[in-house]
């Protein structure tokens, strides 16, 4: 493919797919260690409400609302799991199923009584994202790359996804250290004077500011795929943790690239006429990963989990 | 209705007043918390001696790990104070180390046992100081003490509960403490690392500083232990083995559930006139 095809049609789509999976995958490996790898799913079911009622206060499609209305969701969401576990005597897994559940639901039955169909929102985006329609057609080839003019009208997903992507590096980088020692013994932590509680929240809320514009940008299949499935196949492949991050990068990026270039290809490959969903191949190739990870990766026996885990 | 069996043992320690407080390493006043409704600890007063190997006993439920921990802020409690060295809890959290209870953690994290014992090195190297090779043979020492320097590059999650335990307590070690406070280290290791850990700890001692134990085998408190503190959820006695530890003590700790040819069994002074 030239770059005058390839830059203005597929680059974009693609690095928004690689930073979206690797700004979800990053947080997902403390999450899923610590047992909340589910927090994901629920931030990204729990937008859709959140969307809906900015759009309602608003009465305009535009990404600042939404964003804020997605991230307010999100909050909600990640107190009323709190309440729940608390008050209910519920295991966390369970809150959140709960939560999210009931508010997507909630959620689709808002969108059901607004009329949205004259606008672009509806459920099917909200799963599926529009990853293939973030094309760059000021581009003209590779030449572009340096051109202010036609750098300007990058699709603002890019920078977007660009900055949420570094906001959680930093934030990994950071606190290395303290997340690597709360997640593996919370109250050795305390002892030490590290605030775990706060350390926790803060992993949430960048897990929920990269859901959220993941999920803007991508929708929620991949926003949930990426938070588990790299991290998950991770784990199976290394015995430290910095390996096991290493690797869930690895996995993440080749999910995007390997499952954006198969959705526009692959049906071309086998016959077919049209491709196919890229949010959902991207998804699937993370979960073939996980499989073949599964079944070949050098580290697969869980050696020192407690009895029944 | 506090019994306070501990109350003419003579020992300064002992009592409630400031020199008391100022001079222990680890000095608890008031503790009460609270899981649901019913109080796990009430209103414990603890002062332990410095210099001193003390067990915190007690039977099953009868809120020992508790009492530890949110006297450390692992838990919150309900309310109380604590001093460590005289000083407020915060100021001191160099000064202290903390052996969690084996089970509490996920032996299958992806980390390997000299990664562990690196993390006792954690207020040393702050949150971005890089770790020199002068760290990992600190950590390598900590490792040799506890007879477990063969296994610093395994996976945490191939060891055996007792290694498990021994790699624990060199991070403790890593972190240089002057108080070592330890969560059960006994249970459900075998009899080489009892071994191994005691010699430890004593030789902890013999350094000046102060150990703590939460510890359940009535059996071996008068060879390990200086000092005991019998608890259930309310404090029922604090001081010296030869004071503290006795048949009364134990029956008013234990209640029914320890059978009198136990007690005769361990030794320590007969129930006096019936009183419990």
């Amino acid at each position: 493919m030239s770059g005058s095809e390839f830059v203005p049609l597929s680059l974009t789509p693609l690095l928004i797919g690689v930073f979206a999976a690797v700004a979800c995958a990053l947080p997902g490996n403390f999450l899923l260690l610590r047992r909340q790898a589910l927090i994901g799913d629920a931030i990204s079911h729990v937008v859709l409400p959140g969307i809906v009622v900015a759009f309602l206060l608003t009465g305009v499609i535009a990404a600042g609302p939404m964003m804020f209305g997605a991230a307010g969701a999100a909050v909600v969401a990640v107190v009323l799991i709190e309440l729940i576990r608390r008050l209910g005597r519920i295991e966390p897994g369970a809150a959140m199923g709960v939560v999210f559940t009931t508010m997507f639901a909630g959620g689709v039955l808002l969108l059901e009584q607004t009329d949205t169909s004259s606008v672009h929102l509806d459920v099917e985006h909200a799963l599926y994202g529009n990853l293939e329609s973030l094309i760059w057609l000021d581009a003209t080839g590779w030449a572009s790359l340096v051109d202010p003019v036609a750098l300007s009208y990058l699709p603002p997903e890019l920078s977007r996804m660009a900055l949420t992507l570094l906001g959680v590096l930093v934030f990994v980088t950071l606190f290395w250290r303290p997340l690597k020692i709360s997640t593996f013994d919370e109250g050795f932590a305390r002892t030490l004077g590290i605030r775990t509680n706060m350390l926790g929240l803060a992993l949430v809320i960048t897990a929920a500011i990269a859901a959220v514009a993941a999920f803007d940008a991508v929708g929620s299949i991949i926003v949930i795929a990426m938070f588990i499935c790299p991290p998950a196949a991770a784990r199976m492949m290394s015995n430290r943790l910095e390996g096991q991050v290493g690797w869930s990068v690895v996995f993440a990026v080749v999910s995007a690239v390997l499952g954006y270039v198969l959705a526009g290809y692959g049906p071309l490959w086998l016959g077919a006429s049209d491709a196919v969903s890229a949010a959902g191949m991207i998804a699937t190739v993370s979960g073939v990963l996980l499989a073949v990870a599964a079944r070949f990766g050098p580290c697969r026996l869980r050696s020192g989990a407690p009895a029944g885990v | 209705m506090t019994l306070e069996l501990a109350r003419d043992n003579g020992m300064p320690t002992a009592t409630n007043g400031t020199a008391a407080l100022e001079q222990s390493p680890f000095a608890i006043r008031g503790l009460t918390v609270s899981y649901g409704e019913k109080p796990a600890v009430f209103s414990v007063d603890m002062t332990v001696e410095a210099g001193k190997m003390t067990a915190i006993i007690g039977p099953n439920g009868a809120g020992k790990s508790t009492l530890l921990k949110a006297a450390l802020g692992v838990v919150p409690p309900v309310s109380g104070r604590v001093q460590v060295f005289g000083k407020p809890l915060d100021t001191q959290r160099a000064r202290i180390a903390y052996v969690p209870q084996r089970a509490s953690v996920d032996w299958d994290f992806p980390t390997r046992v000299i990664d562990v014992v690196i993390m006792g090195l954690y207020r040393e190297l702050g949150l971005l100081g890089r770790i020199t090779g002068r760290h990992k043979a600190a950590a390598r020492d900590c490792l040799e003490r506890v007879g477990m320097a063969d296994f610093a590059d395994r996976q945490i999650g191939q060891l055996s509960g007792g290694q498990q335990q021994r790699v624990f307590l060199a991070r403790a070690l890593a972190q240089g403490a002057d108080l070592y406070l330890l969560d059960e280290p006994f249970a459900g290791v075998d009899a080489a690392t009892e071994k191994a850990i005691i010699a430890v700890l004593k030789q902890l001692r013999a350094e000046g500083k102060t150990v703590v134990v939460v510890h359940h085998d009535l059996a071996t408190v008068t060879d390990y232990f200086d000092n005991v503190f019998l608890i259930n959820t309310r404090k029922v006695a604090e001081g010296p083995v030869s004071e503290a530890f006795t048949a009364d003590t134990l029956q008013a700790a234990y209640g029914g559930r320890l059978a009198t040819a136990q007690v005769d069994q361990l030794g320590v002074a007969p129930v006096m006139g019936g009183v419990y």
